[in-house]
């Protein structure tokens, strides 16, 4: 009888802790979205300083942006070429291998573009993003900041936002151009589709409201979306070496995730309208 | 205008249950150098924190230069900060700039000054701090205690009323100690500001300060010129001025019976 009464307070005190333990998890992601959010706003806020001194964002542009360039452009130049290649497989097998342009360039200006660019950007220049806002806190540099009066987020947080947002449609828009190029090398010298057959059915059924305008807004969306979350989890981050590593990994992770639900959610709401 | 440019009236202080401070009263008089001293954890760190508005006490009040800090709002919290210079532990300073760059952030980021004055301002303070000729090296290229100097060039850049300093001696050599010790103490008399000194080295400490308070268990414990306190009976300012390694600070950390946990082997 009393091991029956032990083994049922057991179980419950199991259940209890299982269920304390998800509640626990729960409110701490609300409490970080709402903190997120927070930072956010603020950060809107207090951007008057990152465009009156436009040299503090130019300089994050260089960083986030410039610093991008080589490893947008190689990968875009990558995909191009894969893309072309197992277009032209599948094509070729309807005979209209000529839809190869058409092929290369709405799949990168509608999708692969905004959506690569925002995951390299997310694994290259948000990491180093999370990683310094997150080293300064730990070495009291953003409390320094706040003892002499100067407002981190708009003299840290608000230029990188503004910075990451300009720069990433600009990748985006890069990344498709070097894909399209990638692409054509290989459609038209390597496999010989005709040249002008690219090109025309390329500017015949590319349209600039529904794939470009698009495009253009999905890297906007991403680039505010992978910059705000690099900023939150730098400043989020517990002022330890672990702290800083394991906000770094929350940046490429929750980055990432962000960006492939709201690319469906975004893609249905164009579909539509 | 009072005499004390800062004044701690009745203030505790605590997060998650626990209190830090029970109820601490302190003042800080105009053109003084004061120290507050306690073992480690006795929330000395916090209570400058508490004086630079970064948190708000769970009860009483601090009070600079007659204004309640927890009771500004954002602006009126930079204002006062804007009367402060921090010299943080280890100097805090932004790895991206220069020495100079440095010492010149608050001009730039709180004045209108020009160039040519942010330049001859910043080298006056460099030169103070002996390291006029260090301008051009950067943060990293730094020893401990230069980059100390130039946080305390920083520090008073703007010329403030209340200069703070997080345990300014902590890791350095003998000869960088006495440096910045000689610093603190000269600075405070050209400025005439008021300094306020949170550390555990009780021979630097006391050779420049006019008035120590001692931190335990969340109050003063006690108070006095650092010769009063030399000469003190009090159990716990006798173990600490004279690094006792027993006494009302025990050498250890509560724990159950050691017999006991020697022989259950379970931890």
């Amino acid at each position: 009888m009393n091991l029956k009464r032990m083994i049922k307070s057991n179980l419950l005190t199991s259940i209890t802790r299982f269920l304390s333990g998800i509640g626990y998890r729960m409110i701490a992601r609300v409490w970080r979205l709402g903190a997120g959010t927070r930072l956010f706003f603020l950060t809107i806020v207090y951007s008057g300083e990152s465009f009156r001194r436009f040299h503090l964002t130019l300089r994050e542009i260089y960083f986030t942006g410039v610093m991008s360039l080589l490893i947008i452009i190689v990968s875009a130049f990558f995909v191009g070429m894969v893309l072309a290649l197992q277009g032209y497989n599948t094509l070729q097998k309807y005979g209209s291998s000529e839809a190869i342009g058409v092929l290369v360039a709405l799949s990168l200006v509608r999708e692969l573009g905004p959506v690569v660019t925002a995951l390299l950007f997310a694994g290259r220049a948000g990491t180093a993003i999370t990683a310094e806002i997150g080293l300064m806190k730990t070495t009291e540099q953003l409390s320094a900041m706040e003892m002499m009066a100067v407002n981190p987020i708009a003299r840290v947080v608000a230029p990188r936002f503004w910075a990451g947002v300009i720069s990433m449609p600009i990748l985006a828009a890069l990344f498709s151009m070097v894909g399209v190029l990638g692409g054509y090398l290989v459609a038209v010298p390597l496999i010989g589709v005709d040249s002008g057959a690219f090109w025309s059915q390329m500017q015949a059924n590319v349209d600039v409201r529904d794939d470009i305008v698009n495009g253009v807004i999905k890297s906007v969306v991403f680039a505010v979306a992978c910059t705000m979350i690099a900023l939150f989890e730098g400043f989020d981050a517990p002022p330890t070496a672990e702290g800083v590593s394991h906000a770094t990994t929350r940046t490429v992770v929750i980055s990432s995730l962000t960006v492939l639900g709201l690319d469906f959610v975004l893609t249905s709401f164009m579909m539509v309208v | 205008m009072t005499s004390n440019i800062v004044e701690i009236d009745n203030l505790s202080f605590g997060y998650k249950g626990r209190l830090l401070h029970k109820g601490i009263n302190m003042a800080f008089p105009r053109g003084k150098v004061v120290a507050i001293m306690g073992g480690s954890g006795s929330g000395k760190t916090t209570l400058l924190r508490l004086i630079g508005g970064q948190i708000k006490p769970t009860q009483g009040e601090v009070r600079v230069d007659g204004k309640v800090v927890h009771e500004q709002d954002r602006d009126g919290i930079f204002l006062l900060r804007r009367k402060m210079g921090m010299l943080f532990q280890h100097g805090a300073l932004f790895t991206d700039l220069s020495v100079f760059d440095n010492v010149a952030f608050p001009m730039r980021e709180l004045t209108d000054l020009p160039e040519s004055m942010i330049r001859d301002l910043v080298l006056m303070k460099l030169n103070a701090v002996g390291l006029r000729g260090a301008h051009t090296l950067m943060p990293t290229e730094l020893s401990g205690g230069m980059a100390r100097r130039v946080a305390l060039a920083r520090a008073i850049a703007l010329d403030p009323c209340i200069i703070m300093y997080d345990e300014p001696f902590a890791g350095l050599d003998p000869i960088s100690m006495g440096v910045i010790c000689d610093l603190i103490r000269s600075l405070n008399d050209a400025l005439g500001a008021t300094s306020i000194i949170v550390s555990h080295d009780v021979k630097e400490t006391f050779l420049i300060a006019d008035y120590v308070y001692f931190v335990a268990d969340g109050v003063v414990a006690a108070e006095g010129t650092p010769h009063d306190l030399m000469q003190s009976t009090l159990p716990f300012v006798h173990q600490f001025v004279h690094g006792e390694k027993d006494g009302p600070v025990p050498f250890h950390y509560p724990a159950a019976n050691y017999q006991s946990e020697l022989l259950n082997q379970q931890l």
